[in-house]
């Protein structure tokens, strides 16, 4: 149970992540490699601002905003020096490498005695059904408010312009703000999620967002391939499956990890399972 | 009222496939005219449109609508004026969205979209009834996404789409090249009605003859990125298809 409850508490810390994956990869179609630097950028500012005693609801949105401002100098990279999406993300979070460096002033903060998120609330009683029920509350709300905000007329300009732009500028819709708007949501959310783990994990390390954009696009894929097979069509259920994906994800790979797989694999096999993703339904409609 | 006042284009300028795709072309459209344009390909048609809603930028010359210069405007911010049908009906709608949704867009093409759900009860109803008049049996699926709709429902819904809000100025790139004969001519039919309707003006590019013939009030022949011919009204309905034929002698 015990070992159930850790892996589904990740992957509701990485749920936000995936949500800004889900933007950029299903609304827009590009594959944001930003998000490895941002997630660790999120992780890095709330190591070094709840270790100077600064209270965790301040920093919260401290670390979205700076996450919101990697994912806008992408956009920006991206849209108006007309720099293909995936290598203005890969600068971008080559770039942050240092920055992230720079702002943790070694590879690793630990967080000891600093009063954590999961510390703050208390909804129940057993300390690790706690921490579950804040990551619950969290996507939920998180959940509610971006299906709210794709439903609005902005928001339906932002699903547009990642679809048709030919369409959206005949209407009126300057796509380059969409792109950068889009880019930064995203990145605020990975950061969010960099935010959570850090607590969650109770340290920040320099090298704990390598790869992390494949988690989010496994996640994202996982959950597109639930939206296929029950073919659902509304915006709020799209991104509930997302949050699903995110949990099969992690499922996944704890059980992996305790069928007793070397843990240094764990990259390649993540990698490995992605791939599987992506591939059966196009093996898939292939043989259709 | 669109007024174009000497526009040169000229693609690749100093280099060996440099190609003046429009010469020094001045045009008046005056409100309420619907004009055919016609051409060989690589004319200058398509250019002069892409010129007048903003996708391409002049090389040289003045771009007015209803008086304004908007020369420098980009292409979104053309559309308080302008509302387009595009050659390719994937162009003009966004697949992945509901109808619904599509219309939604559009009714907001010359507004703002803000963080509030526009998408309400009498919305719908306005769209339903709206799509009814088209006697295609769409009404009903409002809530489904563009993309499962063929070539000819999407050109007549995105027709009916520029009508969603304020509108000025229509330009039709060749809106009906991709459809079949019949659905060709309900997209036509529904084209001439809705000009007619709203009192639009209107800029329609084909490549069929008899089209150029059936529709609009004004003829526009272009060659080699010059105007050759321009009839009015009355020129244009003495005008038999052989005459035609023989200007692309």
């Amino acid at each position: 149970m015990e070992f159930y409850l850790t892996a589904l508490q990740l992957a509701l810390c990485l749920a936000p992540m995936c949500m800004g994956i889900f933007i950029t990869m299903k609304i827009f179609k590009i594959p944001d490699i930003t998000t490895d630097g941002s997630y660790t950028l999120g992780a890095a500012v709330t190591a070094v601002l709840l270790s100077r005693q600064v209270p965790v609801f301040v920093v919260l949105p401290a670390s979205m905003i700076m996450g919101a401002l990697a994912g806008t100098l992408t956009g920006f990279i991206h849209t108006k020096l007309r720099i293909d999406a995936l290598l203005a993300g890969i600068l971008v979070m080559t770039g942050l490498y240092s920055i992230n460096l720079i702002i943790l002033g070694r590879s690793n903060v630990p967080l000891i005695n600093v009063s954590t998120i999961f510390g703050s609330l208390h909804l129940l009683s057993n300390e690790g059904y706690n921490a579950f029920a804040i990551g619950l509350l969290a996507v939920i709300l998180l959940m509610l408010l971006l299906t709210y905000v794709l439903k609005t007329d902005f928001g339906i300009a932002m699903r547009a312009a990642g679809n048709s732009e030919t369409m959206t500028s005949a209407l009126g819709i300057n796509n380059d703000k969409m792109k950068i708007l889009g880019l930064a949501i995203a990145n605020g959310l990975t950061a969010l999620s960099g935010y959570l783990v850090a607590q969650y994990q109770g340290f920040s390390d320099i090298n704990m967002g390598i790869g992390i954009v494949i988690t989010g696009l496994g996640s994202v894929l996982i959950g597109d391939a639930l939206r296929n097979w029950f073919s659902v069509l509304a915006i709020g259920a799209q991104i509930g499956l997302v949050i699903a994906g995110s949990a099969v994800f992690q499922l996944v790979l704890a059980l992996t990890l305790s069928a007793g797989v070397d843990p240094n694999l764990l990259k390649l096999i993540t990698a490995s399972f992605v791939l599987v993703i992506v591939a059966i339904p196009r093996l898939t409609k292939k043989a259709a | 009222m669109i007024v174009l006042d000497h526009i040169v284009k000229v693609f690749n300028k100093g280099k060996v496939n440099e190609t003046t795709a429009l010469a020094d072309v001045s045009l008046q459209i005056n409100k309420g005219e619907f004009v055919v344009m016609i051409g060989s390909n690589g004319s200058g048609k398509t250019t002069l449109l892409n010129i007048i809603e903003g996708a391409q930028k002049t090389s040289g010359g003045r771009v007015f609508i209803n008086n304004n210069d908007v020369t420098g405007l980009p292409e979104h911010k053309r559309s308080k004026w302008i509302a387009r049908v595009f050659q390719n009906p994937y162009n003009g709608t966004a697949s992945e969205l509901s109808v619904l949704d599509n219309f939604r867009l559009a009714a907001l093409r010359t507004g703002s979209r803000k963080l509030t759900i526009g998408i309400n009860g009498s919305f719908q109803e306005t769209v339903t009834e709206k799509i009814a008049t088209l006697g295609m049996g769409l009404e009903n699926k409002i809530h489904l996404p563009m993309g499962g709709f063929s070539g000819g429902q999407r050109q007549a819904l995105t027709l009916l789409m520029c009508t969603m809000d304020h509108v000025d100025i229509l330009l039709l790139d060749e809106p009906t090249a991709a459809l079949d004969p019949k659905s060709a001519a309900v997209v036509l039919r529904l084209t001439e009605q809705l000009i007619k309707e709203y009192s639009l003006t209107a800029l329609f590019i084909t490549h069929n003859l008899k089209d150029a013939l059936q529709y609009g009030n004004r003829l526009i022949q272009m060659q080699e990125g010059k105007i050759m011919r321009d009839l009015n009204a009355a020129e244009k309905a003495k005008l038999a298809l052989p005459d035609m034929y023989e200007w692309f002698g």
